[in-house]
C-alpha cells in the first residue's frame, strides 16, 4: 500500500507541475487541482498508514489509526476546496473580462 | 491564566464576522471597522508594555498543555511585530475611509479578517496554525486586491493568487513531512524532537527545513520567487498595497522565527547554515528591487520594486543571524514597513489628483494639491533612502555596523550602500517628472483629498521621525527582542513547562 501511495502521490504531482506551468489559466487551474489531491494525500500518510484501525480510542483495539493526520488533512481539503473555487471564480471573471484565459497577455499577442 | 494574548486575534475577527454577517451601511461598517482597529493599536500598546518584562507568556487555547494543545506565545517580538501591524493598520484604514473602501463590497469585513492573520501569524505556536493564519491573510488579500476589479487588477490577482497556492501546497509538505518524523507541530516540541533526529531522518529534517524556508522565501518575495510581488501590488488601490507592505515582512518574521527557533543555527540541521541560504539571495532581491524601481514608469511600481528591496535589505542582515543584526533587521524592518506604506499611500493621492496620467512618471496637469504633496513626497523619500537625520539614516547605520566584517560583509556594504544610490535615483527621478516638470493647468481637486489623507500619511512619517528621535530606547526594544530569538532555550523551556488540565 505504501508503495501504490507513494506512485500516487508522485504521479498527481508530476502531472500538477506540468499542468500549472502551462500559459492557460483552465490547465493552471486543474494543475493546481491535481497538486492540491497530492499534497492531501501526502499528509494523510505522515500519520502512517494503516488498515481498520479506529483513530480514536475503541473497545478491543489492537492498534490505532493517527487521528490529528486526518484532522489535519480535513483543515488542508476545506481551504483547498475553498480556494480552488475563488481561482475558478477569478479565472472566469478575468475570461470575461479579458476575452481570452491566457496567463501572460503579452506571450503570443501577435498571432490573435 | 492571562487572556491577553488572544485578545488580538479575537478582536479582528469578531469585528470582520459582524461585518460579513451584519453588512451594515458604509457610513456604519466603516465607524466600526475605525473603532477596532483604534482598540487593536490600544491592545497592542498594552501588549508590547507586558512583553517588555522579558518574559514569554504562552497562551494554551482550551486549557490544553502543550506539546497537545495549541499554543500562542506573546514574546517580545511578536509583540513588537503587532504593534507594528496595528499602527499599520489605523493609518491604512483611516486612509481608506475616503473613498477606497467604497470601491466593492465588504472591504473593511476583508480588512479586518487580513488583520486576523496577520495578528494570528505573529502569534502563534504551532506550525499548523501558522500555515491556517497564513491562508486566513491571503484569502482576505485576495479579496482587498481584487476590489473594484479592472483587468489589470484581475490578472495580477491571478497570478498573486496560483503563485500563493503553489507556496501553500510546499508548506503543507514541509508540514507534513514534519509531523511524520517528529509527531509534533509545536514550534518548542519540534526544537526539541528536531535536534535530537540522526542519520536518514534528520535529513528529511533537512528537507523540510529548505522547503519552509523556500514558502517564507516566497511571502518575503525573496529572489528568484519575487516577480509576483510588483505587479500584484502596482495594481492594488494605494491603501490596501500600504497594508501588503507587512505582508512581505511576515515572511521575514516566519523566517526568523522558524529558522532560529526550531532549526537554529547551533543544532546544524539547516547545512551549510542559514547565513549562506539566506544571505546571497537576500542581496540579489536587494539589487533587483532597486534595478526595478528604477525602470518602472509608474510611481506605485516604484514604490512596489521598493518594497522588494526592503525585504531583501532586511533578510541580508538577519541572515547573518547574530544577535547584533537580527536588531539591526528588526528595527529596519519597522522603518521601511511605513516608509514603504506612507509612500504607497502618496502615491494614492498623487495619481487621483493628475487626472488622465494617474501615478504614470510622465508630464500631467499640475496637482491641486501641488505643494503639500510635494512636502510629503520629499519627507518620505528623504526618510526612505536614509537623508540623516531620518529613521533610514539611523538603522542604515546600524545595519552596516551590524553586518562588518567578513566577505558576507563586504557584499553586503556593497549592495547596501548600491542599492541606496539607486533607490535615491529612483525616488528623484519620479519626484522630478511628478512635481517638477508639470503643465500649467490644474486638475480640479478629486473627491479623495480631505484632511483625513493627509493626516494618515503625516501620522506615517511622524512615526518615521518619531523612530530616528527615539532611536535609544527603540533599539534597545529590537536589541532585547533579537536576544530573546537567538537565545531559544527560554522559549522552548517556557512553553513545554505550561501547565494546563487534561
Amino acid at each position: 500500500m505504501e508503495l501504490l501511495m507513494a506512485i500516487g502521490v508522485g504521479a498527481l504531482t508530476t502531472a500538477g507541475v506540468y499542468l500549472v506551468l502551462r500559459a492557460h489559466s483552465f490547465a493552471v487551474i486543474v494543475g493546481l487541482t491535481l497538486l492540491s489531491y497530492a499534497v492531501n494525500l501526502f499528509v494523510f500518510a505522515s500519520g502512517g498508514l494503516k488498515v481498520g484501525a479506529p483513530p480514536r480510542i475503541a473497545p478491543g483495539a489492537a492498534e490505532y489509526a493517527e487521528p490529528l493526520a486526518q484532522a489535519l488533512v480535513l483543515t488542508a481539503i476545506v481551504i483547498s476546496f475553498a480556494m480552488t473555487a475563488l481561482v475558478v471564480a477569478l479565472a472566469l471573471r478575468a475570461r470575461l473580462e479579458t476575452g481570452d484565459d491566457r496567463t501572460e497577455p503579452d506571450l503570443g499577442a501577435e498571432d490573435t | 491564566m492571562n487572556h491577553w494574548p488572544i485578545l488580538p486575534v479575537l478582536l479582528p475577527a469578531l469585528t470582520a464576522g459582524l461585518l460579513a454577517l451584519a453588512n451594515p451601511r458604509p457610513s456604519l461598517a466603516r465607524a466600526v471597522s475605525l473603532a477596532s482597529s483604534a482598540l487593536l493599536l490600544g491592545l497592542a500598546v498594552k501588549l508590547l508594555l507586558m512583553a517588555a518584562d522579558g518574559e514569554q507568556r504562552v497562551y494554551a487555547l482550551g486549557d490544553w498543555p502543550p506539546p497537545f494543545g495549541i499554543v500562542l506565545v506573546l514574546d517580545r517580538l511578536s509583540a513588537l511585530m503587532i504593534a507594528l501591524t496595528a499602527l499599520l493598520a489605523l493609518t491604512c484604514l483611516a486612509y481608506a475611509s475616503t473613498g477606497a473602501d467604497r470601491e466593492g463590497p465588504f472591504f473593511h469585513a476583508l480588512f479586518q479578517f487580513q488583520l486576523m492573520g496577520l495578528m494570528g501569524a505573529f502569534l502563534t505556536g504551532d506550525l499548523f496554525n501558522l500555515f491556517v493564519f497564513f491562508e486566513v491573510l491571503l484569502i482576505a488579500s485576495y479579496g482587498l486586491l481584487l476590489l473594484g476589479a479592472s483587468p489589470a487588477r484581475l490578472r495580477a490577482g491571478l497570478h498573486y493568487v496560483v503563485i500563493n497556492l503553489l507556496g501553500s501546497s510546499l508548506f503543507l509538505i514541509a508540514v507534513a513531512l514534519l509531523y511524520a518524523l517528529t509527531g509534533t507541530l509545536n514550534f518548542a516540541d519540534l526544537a526539541v524532537k528536531v535536534a535530537a533526529l540522526a542519520g536518514a531522518e534528520r535529513m528529511l529534517a533537512q528537507s523540510a527545513a529548505l522547503l519552509l524556508l523556500a514558502v517564507f522565501a516566497l511571502k518575503a518575495a525573496l529572489f528568484p520567487l519575487l516577480l509576483w510581488l510588483p505587479g500584484a501590488y502596482a495594481a492594488a488601490s494605494a491603501p490596501v498595497a500600504a497594508l501588503f507592505a507587512i505582508m512581505t515582512k511576515v515572511g521575514v518574521y516566519a523566517i526568523l522565527r522558524v529558522h532560529l527557533t526550531v532549526f537554529p543555527p547551533a543544532a546544524g540541521i539547516l547545512e551549510p547554515g542559514l547565513t549562506r541560504w539566506v544571505v546571497p539571495a537576500a542581496l540579489l532581491t536587494a539589487a533587483v528591487g532597486a534595478l526595478g524601481a528604477l525602470a518602472s514608469d509608474r510611481l506605485a511600481a516604484t514604490v512596489a520594486w521598493l518594497t522588494v528591496m526592503s525585504a531583501g535589505t532586511a533578510l541580508a542582515v538577519a541572515g547573518l543571524a547574530s544577535a547584533q543584526a537580527v536588531s539591526a533587521a528588526l528595527f529596519y524592518v519597522l522603518h521601511s514597513t511605513l516608509a514603504t506604506a506612507a509612500l504607497f499611500l502618496l502615491a494614492g493621492s498623487i495619481a487621483a489628483q493628475r487626472g488622465a496620467a494617474g501615478d504614470r512618471l510622465q508630464r500631467a496637469p499640475r496637482m491641486a494639491q501641488h505643494w503639500r504633496l510635494g512636502a510629503l513626497f520629499l519627507f518620505a523619500a528623504a526618510a526612505f533612502v536614509g537623508v540623516p537625520p531620518l529613521s533610514g539614516f539611523v538603522v542604515k547605520v546600524m545595519l552596516l555596523q551590524a553586518s562588518f566584517g567578513g566577505l558576507p560583509g563586504a557584499a553586503i556594504w556593497a549592495v547596501l550602500l548600491g542599492t541606496t544610490l539607486l533607490a535615491l535615483l529612483a525616488l528623484t527621478r519620479a519626484g522630478i517628472t511628478l512635481f517638477w516638470s508639470a503643465r500649467r493647468a490644474t486638475v480640479p481637486l478629486a473627491g479623495n483629498a480631505t484632511a483625513l489623507a493627509t493626516g494618515a500619511i503625516v501620522v506615517l512619517l511622524a512615526v518615521l521621525a518619531g523612530l530616528s528621535a527615539l532611536g535609544g530606547p527603540i533599539k534597545a526594544a529590537t536589541d532585547a527582542a533579537a536576544a530573546q530569538l537567538s537565545a531559544p532555550r527560554s522559549y522552548i523551556d517556557k512553553v513545554l513547562r505550561t501547565p494546563g488540565r487534561i
